[in-house]
């Protein structure tokens, strides 16, 4: 199987930590938005966009374009990082976040920014639109592919099984999801609110193949998704164990960060950790 | 008197017929594929028909991702669950992305009988209405359902289209035009106006008749069987034109069509009218008949009205 080698490891590092310093800096200008959840997820972004995903940033209506769905809108920092350090549209933009007039909504929103494939935010919808993507490319033979991040406190909601049973019910094997679980949603830890465990073995019932991996690891995201690829007949989740705010020592593991800002002085401290200005 | 029909079965049809003029028509039904008549379409294009089982939010998602990829779909469900069950869905996933998605939804009303109030959607007018992006069409009969169909597979973006489970009188035939956000003029009458929507038409048609024939009242009759956008310019020009207007859906007179009429006359030319609905109630078990008079959606109820419209003028 295909791995990773040290140097492009070492690259994808490095863009993520451009990314990060994205994240924390938009939702700092912002005054909101969901630091926590975008930092879990900004490895995994980081490989789909710059190691797996056929897209170009110039024309991103590309019909065969594979397609990301963030169900887990929230982390929208973190995927507009992606895209703007992609090319689909300025860096500087990034600092409009959630302002009026803003190309960059709080919440994805496929009519306004260049390179989003869906509208996101009410938790539970994307893997439903994902499902209805990959029918499409069935039914037109086309072989793109679908990626989904959800986020952990989604798996609590009912629609998001519906679009499991579905998903087995239609083999639907150009569909491969990654579970951010980060542990934590905004009233606390996933297991204290209401428990989505044992995870893997829910989502091998409901006939999906599943994978476990370290969802910071740059060599475990891309061959969890090698071998995703591979799988026929079935749809692939990966569950990748996350920390939520990584990359941020007084985010890591806080709920405090997963709806709140950096203020002007944590933003500072955030900067220097992560080398940047 | 009229032939009758049920507009589900023209809807089913014309689905069937479009499926074989264009590829990129698909739909996709909740279980109820049967009763909503898109089975007959997912047997001749089985590569283009999808189920997804009892579960609805799950099916308006499924319906988004495949618009979002060039699909003209069809998402069919009974009224009361595809816009009550899934409102959400269709808020973030359709109306908000401008999805090109065609929700017809069937068995809206008290009409659907023995059900009960379960399964009798009487709030879906209103529920729609409301949303940004999100046209409402409510056919009167047979040929204008099956004309709808076609018109709002031709125009882009999101619709709901509103049938009933049973059969209606035939108003139209294959020949009567069915324009998008146009009312249309059944009968002239300068007296008063009375506005129907859906099943209700035939019986302002009927209760029309009945105000000529015992009073030499001659009243106006108007279909709109488009309720969003509504057809201001007939509406004011009726008010101007007779001076009153009575309105009749089978629907909460609350927030229906109704109340959207009120608000457009309101605002531009203010005359006494009257709407007839259901109140603010659920309904509950009982045969169509029985239960539209109980409901007070009659014509008798529409010719009182009307009196007492004539009566401020």
């Amino acid at each position: 199987m295909e791995t990773l080698n040290d140097d492009r490891i070492k690259e994808l590092k490095e863009i993520a930590r451009r990314v990060r310093i994205y994240v924390v800096k938009s939702t700092n200008a912002a005054g909101s938005g969901h630091p926590g959840g975008s930092l879990s997820a900004t490895d995994m972004l980081t490989v789909l966009y710059f190691e797996i995903m056929d897209h170009k940033p110039d024309e991103p209506d590309w019909e065969e374009r594979d397609r990301l769905v963030l169900s887990k809108g929230h982390a929208a920092p973190a995927l507009y990082g992606v895209l703007a350090e992609s090319g689909y549209f300025p860096i500087e933009e990034l600092m409009t976040l959630r302002a009026l007039g803003s190309r960059l909504q709080g919440h994805p929103d496929m009519r306004k920014t260049p390179g989003v494939d869906a509208s996101t935010g009410s938790l539970g919808q994307g893997l439903s639109i994902a499902c209805g993507m990959s029918l499409a490319s069935n039914i037109d033979r086309k072989n793109y592919r679908i990626f989904v991040i959800c986020g952990d406190g989604e798996m609590q909601s009912g629609q998001i099984w519906e679009a499991g049973m579905f998903a087995a019910q239609y083999k639907l094997d150009n569909l491969i999801v990654f579970l951010d679980r980060n542990q934590l949603q905004i009233d606390g830890s996933t297991e204290e609110v209401v428990s989505i465990e044992p995870i893997v073995s829910k989502w091998k019932s409901f006939g999906w193949h599943v994978q476990e991996i370290d969802g910071h690891d740059m060599g475990k995201i891309y061959e969890s998704i090698q071998k995703a690829l591979e799988v026929e007949g079935k749809p692939s989740m990966i569950v990748a164990h996350t920390v939520k705010g990584k990359g941020v020592t007084f985010m890591e593991g806080s709920l405090a960060f997963h709806g709140k800002a950096a203020n002007d002085e944590q933003l500072e401290i955030a900067l220097k950790e992560l080398g940047g200005k | 008197m009229w032939e009758m029909a049920k507009q589900r079965d023209a809807y089913g049809e014309t689905l069937v017929e479009l499926g074989r003029e264009r590829d990129d028509i698909v739909a996709i039904g909740a279980d109820l594929c049967g009763s909503c008549r898109i089975k007959e379409f997912g047997k001749e294009f089985p590569e283009r028909f999808f189920n997804s089982g009892v579960a609805e939010q799950n099916m308006m998602g499924v319906a988004a991702g495949l618009a979002f990829q060039g699909k003209t779909v069809f998402a069919s469900t009974f009224a009361v669950f595809a816009t009550g069950r899934a409102y959400d869905q269709v808020r973030q996933s359709i109306a908000y992305t401008r999805a090109n998605v065609k929700i017809v939804a069937t068995h809206a009303g008290i009409t659907v009988g023995g059900d009960g109030a379960s399964h009798q959607m009487l709030e879906d007018i209103a529920l729609m209405r409301v949303l940004p992006n999100i046209r409402v069409v409510a056919p009167a009969d047979y040929y204008e359902t099956s004309k709808a169909t076609r018109t709002i597979a031709d125009m882009d973006g999101p619709f709901y289209m509103r049938l009933g489970r049973s059969s209606v009188p035939i108003i139209t035939d294959e020949d009567s035009l069915f324009e998008f956000g146009k009312a249309s003029i059944l009968k002239d009458g300068d007296d008063v106006t009375l506005i129907g929507t859906g099943i209700m038409v035939s019986r302002c048609l009927k209760a029309a008749k009945m105000l000529q024939k015992k009073e030499n009242i001659e009243a106006r009759v108007v279909n709109m069987s488009t309720i969003k956008p509504l057809d201001e310019k007939t509406i004011v020009k009726a008010a101007k034109e007779t001076g009153g207007v009575v309105t009749a859906e089978e629907q909460v007179v609350s927030q229906g069509m109704g109340s959207g009429i009120s608000q457009v006359l309101s605002e531009s030319y203010h005359v006494p009218m009257k709407r007839v609905g259901v109140p603010n109630v659920f309904g509950e078990s009982g045969n169509s008949e029985e239960l539209m008079e109980k409901y007070g959606l009659t014509a008798e109820a529409i010719v009182e009205s009307a009196h007492d419209v004539i009566a401020r003028k």
